[in-house]
């Protein structure tokens, strides 16, 4: 396959960048200027869409790991038993202990619906990181066959879409946001952010220096977790342009990714636990 | 590097794949999770109380063993002591029997001497008639002599 992905490259691109530059470019469907809707052909295209346009391929894979993660919970769960587990159930238990644990840590409030949400944050992210495993042709050459266009823009790893990775810290922006005004009332909440840290005659000392931080929160997360795949991605492709030395790098990178991948879905998850901690809590 | 509505969809589908999550796979398996926590501290516990019912079970077997041993001692001095006391009894018992024995038969030798006299006197008696009646060549008359015949044999 990779040497299959070679000879595409020496045949399709006329130089690396090009290569590189196609493989970041998405399948994007939206609104022509001319009026009519469809799918972007090339990246100017998708470009004069503006923001009403969609990453069918980031999206797609999105939702199919999403569905593949409850799916597979489900299934477990259907026919779970309290004996002794096996196989499958053994991994899930695994990971539910290891969410809740985490949870009941950093958590220091009661609420039942902030563990089903770091089991889901963690997994699904888990398995949009993991998609960056996959050599980087695979997915993008089964798309241009499926197209028959062999210049389709295709992206396999959600995560290193920026839509994606906003699509997820937004979420919890506004869980961190709906978490404020529930346990601290709008009052205590927009009171926080205006008479802390130096008193109510320091307002607008305050505001400047509490809402950067409290908007840095999604910001953040959402680039942590974008840099960290979108480079990763990135290295693959460039190793992918290496001819035969590329095994032995990809073998090492992927290696390396290895540890990433879970790290940067632990890390949102743990973030996203401590944010709402945080929210809940009365200073 | 495009935002487009990709956010608003992966937003979308954040919420509801959390929500499914909430509502339909995480309570079976902490339900689960929980119920084998459950069953193995019940197990430790019942382990536990076990281990102390046999701790007391031990000693009260000790206890009783050592009730049981004393009881046994008392009992078999006391058999003893009524064996002794049984043997002693018996002893008394042959030791009266025996004079008792002794004494009836002493009574009936003597008795059996007394009859061997009586009919020794008789006999000496009719004795002293025939030799008188030798000696005197004649027949005594015996009625006539009875009182003095009589005084003889007494005086034998």
């Amino acid at each position: 396959m990779a040497e299959n992905a070679a000879a595409t490259t020496e045949a399709a691109y006329a130089s690396g960048g090009e290569y590189v530059q196609h493989h970041l470019g998405f399948l994007t469907y939206g609104k022509h200027p001319d009026g009519h809707w469809g799918l972007a052909h090339t990246q100017e295209e998708a470009n004069d869409m503006g923001f009403w346009s969609i990453h069918v391929d980031t999206m797609g894979f999105s939702l199919v790991l999403g569905a593949l993660f409850l799916a597979l919970f489900m299934k477990v769960g259907r026919n779970i038993n309290a004996g002794v587990p096996g196989g499958l159930q053994n991994a899930v238990e695994l990971l539910v202990e290891f969410v809740q644990s985490s949870v009941k840590s950093s958590y220091s409030g009661h609420s039942p619906f902030i563990a089903p949400l770091a089991l889901s944050i963690f997994c699904w992210i888990l398995l949009m990181n993991l998609m960056d495993l996959v050599p980087v042709d695979l997915i993008p050459l089964a798309a241009q066959a499926l197209a028959g266009n062999p210049h389709l823009s295709f992206k396999a790893v959600p995560t290193t879409d920026l839509n994606i990775t906003f699509g997820l810290s937004l979420s919890v922006f506004i869980l961190i946001l709906v978490y404020s005004v529930r346990c601290k009332g709008l009052g205590g909440f927009l009171g926080e952010l205006a008479f802390h840290p130096f008193g109510k005659y320091a307002m607008p000392f305050n505001l400047v220096m509490e809402l950067p931080a409290f908007l840095a929160k999604p910001v953040s997360l959402a680039l942590r977790l974008f840099g960290n795949l979108f480079a990763g991605e990135l290295i693959f492709l460039v190793i992918a342009l290496l001819g035969y030395w590329q095994f032995p790098l990809h073998f090492v990178w992927a290696v390396f990714h290895l540890l990433v991948i879970p790290l940067q879905a632990y890390l949102f998850m743990m973030l996203t636990i401590v944010y709402l901690n945080q929210a809940s809590q009365h200073h | 590097m495009n935002l487009n509505a990709t956010i608003i969809g992966q937003i979308f589908a954040f919420f509801l794949f959390v929500w499914f999550c909430q509502k339909y796979v995480w309570p079976p398996i902490i339900a689960t999770l929980e119920a084998r926590q459950k069953k193995i501290a019940d197990g430790l516990d019942a382990a536990d109380r076990a281990g102390r019912d046999l701790e007391q079970a031990q000693q009260r077997a000790a206890d009783l063993l050592k009730e049981a041993k004393a009881n046994s001692a008392g009992i078999i001095d006391q058999a003893n002591k009524r064996a002794s006391q049984i043997l002693e009894e018996a002893k008394d018992k042959a030791r009266e029997e025996g004079n008792r024995i002794k004494a009836g038969a002493q009574a009936e030798i003597d008795q059996q001497v007394n009859q061997a006299r009586e009919h020794l006197r008789q006999q000496v008696a009719t004795l002293a008639v025939a030799g008188a009646e030798k000696i005197l060549e004649r027949s005594v008359d015996q009625n006539a002599h009875t009182d003095l015949l009589q005084k003889l044999a007494a005086s034998l």
